[in-house]
């Protein structure tokens, strides 16, 4: 599904990613972990195709297709969604009517038909039976005025909406209390299926006590470190991203080498 | 002696203009205020870029341009009467092409009672003398120079009167239609609009053109509301992309009136509207919100003024302008709290958008204060759309173009929202999403 290699990336002028290779198949869900500044965020925002990232070395293979040489609502299209770290507030913009044209607008580029308002609103009605979210958020500009937890969820809830193939989750856990983390968690694990993967990028482990992932990579210094299943997060929550960087400097030597 | 100014082709254009035989001519009074109106016009000619008033409109090139005076041929122009129709507006109908009165286009039978509808060469032609103060006036400053030359050659335009505690259910429209001629051409349009004591009324202006023309047109309207009255007006400006169009009104409002404009400028390569509004009467109130729409090398100018003159006076003026390509805008809202206004509310707010490096909008608010216990505010901003924003709905499917035009729609929703007829209402945001590029 997904097949990144050797993926160098820049923002203003700083190398972030330094050659990550990462694959990820149907039904997956894969968390990438890593200490602060190691390219996390950097690498959903490449994958989503915000600009001001720069690729300057390898490739990413998104369903067969060169993912980068897509525009941000191309890769939607495709079946990429990123749940944003800060969601942002844009008022004088229904929270449905957006999602709707949102929607649509992926449909129409999919060469499928577009969903009329009834229609529309019957899916709604279905996918609020996962999220719990009010009607009354809605009906709001997207957003605007939403406390940190109804971001999340609304994101999460987008996510419902537009059924992702590939879901990139950048760090929804940050900033929610235990209540609404536990209720993300239950969104997530509700749209997990064997054709949908997911990719978490998280600073804590706390999330993955409720999403299991399939695999856990380590990101350090702009690469992927270290893998391994779902018990690497525990090592790490025990001995914390210090033991990650003890064990850098031998990748690092070698790719120099 | 002050040295006579180049002989422009516009002015030289008006040669004939003294000759001209308009409705109304033979009247000794209107001869006369046409003429020195017509006078002090040549004499001043056009303003230049040192008028304050008109610092960031130039009119070099309208200067260099003739004109022909009106078009004789406009009673038989062919004309798709759908083109004029508006959503939500289907009472009486006042229609000109190229500046002069149609009645076959025009939906004048049936008029509800309380409600005098007339074209006003039709007056003229009648009984002029009703309107001998207002058409009699004169112009004194050299920046009111479009009122000058109106005042020398409108024939046509709106007598509109409702008479007092009349409430006038169905909006009136009044439809200004601009269509090709055999060459470019200035038509002038002269209204005056009265509403009585405790009377209301909708208005809808709707400017508009069948066709793509260079025409100019010019408009000055007088518009007085009587004590307790109550006036809803709509306008919408979408005239044709070359043309030209000034547009001058002054609003007299009366004890406890109150006078709600929404206007959407979108048509034009030059406009340029002044409104000069005076609250009169205690407890007068005006609302005026307006968006004006700039792309390819379009020129809109507002200039808005607003006295408060009586006790306890409110205004709130909220205008949004977007830019995009080589647009360029100017606002200016000019606001003056008179001595003795005690008591009076002053809002504006003049928020832009620029959706290209090469967009221009220049703004300017300001507030002058001459009374007690007066609450005022006022505030402009120029800014962009938000990125992150735009990332966010394309990250979500929305084509760029797509997520462009909805922002853009979203920071001028606030404008209509308090508009009254729904239908009306979504007509001008279609067209406003219709003018981005």
């Amino acid at each position: 599904m997904l097949k990144i290699e050797n993926l160098h990336a820049r923002v203003e002028g700083k190398d972030i990613l330094k050659g990550l290779t990462l694959t990820v198949n149907p039904g997956e869900v894969h968390a990438i972990m890593g200490p602060n500044g190691a390219g996390k965020s950097t690498l959903g925002n490449v994958l989503s195709g915000r600009e001001g990232y720069e690729v300057t070395e390898g490739s990413v293979i998104f369903e067969g297709r060169d993912l980068l040489a897509l525009e941000p609502e191309e890769r939607a299209a495709a079946g990429l969604f990123l749940a944003f770290q800060y969601p942002v507030e844009i008022p004088g913009v229904n929270n449905t009517y957006f999602l709707r044209a949102a929607l649509n607008a992926q449909r129409k580029q999919r060469g499928e038909p577009e969903l009329d308002s009834m229609q529309f609103l019957k899916l709604v009605r279905e996918k609020l039976k996962i999220m719990q979210i009010s009607d009354e958020l809605l009906h709001r500009a997207v957003n605007e005025g939403f406390s940190g937890g109804e971001k999340k969820r609304n994101e999460i809830f987008q996510m419902a909406v537009l059924e992702p193939k590939l879901a990139i989750l950048d760090e929804t856990d940050s900033g929610l209390d235990i209540d609404a983390l536990k209720q993300v968690a239950q969104g997530v694990n509700a749209l997990r299926s064997p054709d949908r993967a997911f990719l978490m990028i998280t600073h804590y482990q706390r999330l993955l006590d409720y999403v299991e992932p399939d695999f856990v990579h380590v990101l350090a210094d702009g690469r992927i470190v270290e893998s391994g299943d779902k018990t690497l997060a525990l090592k790490l929550e025990e001995h914390g991203y210090a033991w990650v960087a003890d064990r850098k400097p031998a990748h690092t030597s070698e790719a120099r080498a | 002696m002050s040295p006579s100014p180049a002989p422009v082709p516009f002015i030289d254009g008006l040669r004939d203009a003294a000759s001209l035989r308009l409705p109304g001519s033979g009247h000794a009074w209107l001869d006369a205020a046409r003429r020195e109106n017509l006078e002090a016009f040549v004499a001043s000619g056009l303003p230049d870029t040192r008028a304050e008033a008109w610092k960031y409109t130039a009119l070099r090139a309208l200067g260099q341009r003739r004109f022909a005076l009106g078009d004789p041929g406009a009673v038989t122009r062919a004309v798709d009467p759908t083109a004029l129709a508006l959503p939500g507006v289907d009472g009486p109908r006042l229609v000109f092409v190229n500046g002069v009165f149609r009645a076959d286009l025009s939906r004048l039978n049936t008029l509800p009672s309380g409600l005098t509808l007339q074209p006003l060469s039709q007056v003229l032609e009648q009984d002029p003398e009703p309107l001998r103060f207002a058409l009699s006036r004169h112009y004194r400053e050299a920046s009111d120079a479009f009122a000058r030359l109106n005042a020398a050659l409108a024939g046509d335009g709106v007598v509109l009167r409702v008479a007092a505690g009349a409430r006038i259910g169905k909006p009136v429209h009044l439809c200004f239609v601009g269509t090709p001629a055999e060459g470019d051409l200035a038509w002038h349009v002269r209204n005056v609009i009265e509403l009585g004591a405790g009377s209301e009324l909708d208005l809808v202006e709707h400017h508009v053109s069948s066709a793509g023309h260079k025409h100019l047109g010019t408009l000055v309207g007088d518009i007085v509301l009587q004590d307790g009255a109550k006036l809803q007006h709509a306008l919408l400006q979408n005239t044709a992309e070359d043309s030209t169009l000034v547009r001058h009104s002054s609003l007299h409002l009366g004890a406890k009136s109150h006078a709600a404009m929404h206007v959407l400028e979108l048509g034009g390569a030059l406009v340029r509207h002044d409104l000069h509004a005076q609250l009169r009467g205690d407890e007068a109130r005006l609302d005026t919100r307006g968006v004006f729409v700039l792309r390819g090398r379009q020129h809109i100018d507002t200039q808005l003024s607003i006295r408060h003159q009586a006790l306890n006076t409110a205004s709130e003026s909220t205008w949004r302008g977007v830019a995009d390509e080589r647009g360029r805008g100017v606002f200016r809202g000019a606001i003056v709290v008179a001595e003795g206004a005690d008591g009076s509310d002053a809002n504006l707010s003049n928020k832009n958008l620029l959706l290209s490096a090469l967009a221009e909008i220049d703004t300017k608010p300001e507030l002058e204060i001459y009374a007690d216990e007066v609450k005022a505010a006022h505030g402009a901003t120029v800014g962009q759309l938000d990125e992150r924003a735009l990332f966010y709905l394309r990250s979500r499917g929305l084509p760029h173009a797509e997520a462009r035009a909805l922002l853009t729609t979203a920071f001028c929703r606030a404008v209509f929202a308090s508009l009254p007829n729904e239908t009306l209402r979504e007509h001008f945001s279609d067209a406003l999403l219709a003018h981005l590029p």
